[in-house]
């Protein structure tokens, strides 16, 4: 592979390339670089100063102030690790339910949208994307009316008998209810009494809040219809003999769309679940102009948390560790999906089924 | 390949540190400056036009705020320009970081100790000619360490907001209106009917404070000096904040479908609440039709008590005209200005000797200002605005929580900022 591009790089007609190369990509690299890499670097050094919002970053009276900043938020024991854990917690519920969710659902939609006896297909496909070209701060809004405690939702829930939560002010979590109902009110020593970043596991394990499930229903309202649009894309790149092929051997609808289809999305797969993440582990927009962090903190992410150290509390050097733990995290998981989805062979067990049934005894 | 990568690092490299050169170009002298400091003379650069910057609340107060600067322009002949915030805080933090600061900005009692303590405001209440005419508590809210920041713009006390229609209807007269916390469990409960609570108000320390006050207990004390905030006192407060809310007598606004105290006393889901008196610009435009009153808090164990807002006049410690701002603020906070604002969108005058004209000015208000006497300013000491919203986390379930409890953690924090 090396020796052919040793040999076009000496040729004469193609020496210029490598400088036009550069020239041509200067203009992005620039700019990302201006507006990209130089400013996490300076966040990055933030995370590590005691700068107090005055003046630059870089001016003599900041110092450096190793990992200060890091260990307030997982191990101060204070209110900022408290803030942090809670932050976290909510957001975590938040990844664990609208990731899978919204996957699960972009992806029938677009089985069904996809299909050649769909009478107009065109009409659903701009229906359900239509949620995802509305900016988020405008369905934030109509989210707030519909789930206000005398809202459209609510009017919903009681026309079939169910007295509806009051959404965006009901603090409690989903689990911790759920638990309630048959009759556990508080839980073992063992949860309440041990705490992680600065509370309980049993409040770990409240679950989300009512008012982030309202959130947790809007981004998968939102955003499904984006990753439809991508598997529509990856669906109609599948070429119809592999399916055909599975027809003729006897397969069914279901062993296809599992056995032949899904397989094929794997690359979509890991696009969408690896934006899905990024975008749940952000999540800023709904907070900043629905609830901000309310109610009882069950609405907090790091994001928002964040963004509040920095601007109303002059913590700089907090806000910026908060969003690079943020991103330590969010690195990590896209790692870790990226593993779990990664090509394998075939273990032996699943295998066996298609084998050719061994012969055994032929040969007395 | 490994060749490749190699001068592609190289290349992004270059560019990392061509790009560092120019914005390092960019900031110029702002890198390292640390120029201005408080205490010495004021700056007085007459070239440069002064820019004020407000949060707010609507038309009316941009207008009002607008016409009073215009008028001071107009007679000193230095520029001077009004520009409305989106985000205050977020326009502030970016001016203080770049080291070019508004030079007049509104600042609340949340932000002060956060700008205070790295330096960006300019101590200048001392220096104000009108300064002993504010009133003491107000002061106390806009001193930090010791040095006077700040002169008050303007405040807001709690009263209780009473629907005279729903009283009536209840058989209460004047004489009714409560003035001790019995009184007011009984009205309460009175008011309290199928669809309607006695008593409303928003599930936080800015209100349930209040009771904390009135039992002679506080979050800090008056100089936020030393945390109090789980003295017998003001767990007493929260307790019979407790009571109300458990006999069914009281809501939070939330509770019952508002977005606040407000909204839920101007829909007539409760036939009283306790609001500030930002309350009467909403119920004149949103609920015109509500006829309501408005009294003093009830007195509790510890005498009258009530909770205090408050916004200031910052000066930015790297305005170029430190001279002319002051001029400007003292203009704004003068008798004449602040009782023309009070006219145009409401607020309370900052200064005692407005008080009088105020009152006969607004003879259906006096209570709020009434509460001056006593009020209780919030805690001021950096990170507070933290505690506090942690607390408001934790009010939101006191109905079931412990107030000793709630209290405690609140107590842990507060100690924990003063160390």
């Amino acid at each position: 592979m090396s020796t052919p591009a040793r040999t076009s790089r000496r040729s004469g007609i193609r020496g210029g390339e490598t400088a036009s190369g550069w020239l041509f990509t200067a203009p992005m690299i620039i700019l990302l670089g201006l507006f990209l890499v130089i400013p996490v670097l300076m966040a990055l050094w933030v995370s590590f100063s005691d700068w107090n919002g005055r003046g630059s970053p870089f001016g003599g009276t900041v110092s450096f102030v190793g990992l200060d900043n890091y260990s307030a938020l997982v191990g101060g024991g204070g209110l900022a690790e408290q803030d942090f854990g809670t932050a976290l917690r909510n957001n975590a519920w938040y990844v664990l339910l609208v990731v899978p969710i919204q996957t699960m659902l972009s992806l029938l939609l677009a089985v069904l949208v996809n299909r050649q006896i769909l009478r107009g297909r065109g009409f659903f496909r701009t229906a359900f994307y239509f949620p995802s070209v509305t900016s988020s701060v405008a369905i934030t809004v109509l989210w707030l009316f519909l789930f206000s405690s005398s809202g459209a939702v609510n009017k919903l829930l009681a026309f079939i008998g169910v007295n509806g939560p009051n959404w965006f002010n009901d603090p409690s979590g989903v689990l911790h209810n759920l638990l309630a109902a048959f009759g556990v009110d508080t839980g073992p020593a063992a949860l309440t009494g041990n705490t992680f970043l600065g509370i309980s596991f049993w409040e770990w394990l409240a679950g989300p809040s009512v008012a982030m499930s309202a959130f947790i229903l809007m981004a998968v309202f939102t955003t499904s219809g984006t990753f439809m649009l991508l598997f529509i894309a990856a669906l109609q790149n599948l070429s119809g003999d592999v399916v055909e092929a599975a027809m003729m051997d006897g397969a069914n609808g279901w062993q296809r769309f599992w056995r032949v289809t899904l397989p094929q999305l794997r690359p979509t797969l890991f696009t969408v679940l690896t934006l899905g993440l990024i975008g749940a582990w952000q999540v800023f927009d709904q907070i900043y102009t629905g609830t901000q962090g309310g109610p009882g903190k069950t609405t907090l992410t790091p994001a928002y948390l964040s963004y509040q150290a920095a601007f109303t509390n002059q913590a700089w050097g907090q806000g910026a560790a908060i969003a690079f733990i943020l991103f330590v995290i969010i690195v990590v998981f896209t790692l870790f999906q990226r593993w779990l989805l990664a090509e394998r062979g075939v273990s032996a067990r699943r295998m066996r089924p298609y084998l050719p049934i061994p012969t055994s005894g032929g040969s007395k | 390949m490994q060749r490749r990568n190699s001068r592609w690092l190289i290349g992004t490299g270059l560019a990392v540190a061509g790009a560092l050169t120019l914005s390092a170009c960019g900031s110029g002298s702002g890198f390292g400056g640390d120029s201005a400091d408080s205490g010495g003379e004021l700056t007085s650069d007459s070239a440069q036009g002064l820019n004020v910057l407000i949060g707010s609340s609507g038309d009316a107060e941009t207008a009002s705020v607008n016409a009073a600067v215009a008028a001071w322009s107009e007679k000193t002949g230095t520029d001077a320009k009004v520009s409305v915030a989106s985000d205050l805080n977020q326009q502030l933090a970016q001016g203080f970081a770049a080291q070019k600061p508004a030079d007049v900005f509104y600042l609340s009692t949340d932000a002060l100790a956060g700008y205070a303590s790295n330096g960006s405001l300019l101590a200048y209440g001392d220096e104000l000619a009108n300064k002993d005419d504010f009133y003491p508590s107000l002061v106390n809210s806009f001193t930090y360490e010791g040095d006077f920041y700040c002169a008050p713009k303007d405040f807001s006390t709690l009263g209780l907001v009473i629907n005279t229609d729903l009283w009536a209807q209840a058989g209460l007269t004047d004489a009714d209106i409560p003035t001790t916390w019995d009184e007011l469990a009984a009205v309460s409960k009175t008011l309290t009917t199928d669809g309607q609570v006695g008593l409303a108000l928003g599930g936080e320390y800015a209100r349930l404070g209040a009771f904390m006050a009135q039992a002679g207990g506080s979050l800090m004390n008056e100089d936020s000096t030393e945390a109090t905030a789980n003295s017998a006192e003001s767990v007493a407060g929260l307790e019979y904040a407790q009571t109300l809310l458990n006999d069914g007598v009281m809501s939070y606004a939330s509770e019952i479908g508002a977005g606040w105290g407000g909204e839920a006393f101007g829909k007539q889901l409760s036939a009283m609440t306790i609001e500030g008196n930002w309350i009467t610009g909403a119920m004149k435009s949103d609920f015109p039709e509500v006829n309501y009153t408005v009294a003093e808090l009830p007195a509790g164990p510890e005498g009258k008590g009530t909770l205090q807002f408050t916004n200031c006049w910052g000066i930015a410690a790297d305005s170029p005209n430190q001279a002319a701002a002051l001029e400007l603020v003292e203009q704004l906070t003068s008798k004449d200005a602040q009782l023309t604002f009070s006219e145009e969108f409401g607020p309370m005058p900052s200064i005692q000797s407005a008080a009088d004209e105020w009152k006969s000015a607004n003879p259906t208000l006096v209570a709020f200002l009434d509460g001056a006497d006593y009020a209780q300013g919030v805690p001021n000491v950096k990170g507070a605005a933290d505690v506090t919203s942690d607390l408001n986390a934790q009010l939101e379930s006191l109905k079931t929580g412990d107030a000793q409890a709630i209290l405690d953690s609140v107590q842990k924090n507060l100690e924990a900022l003063l160390k």
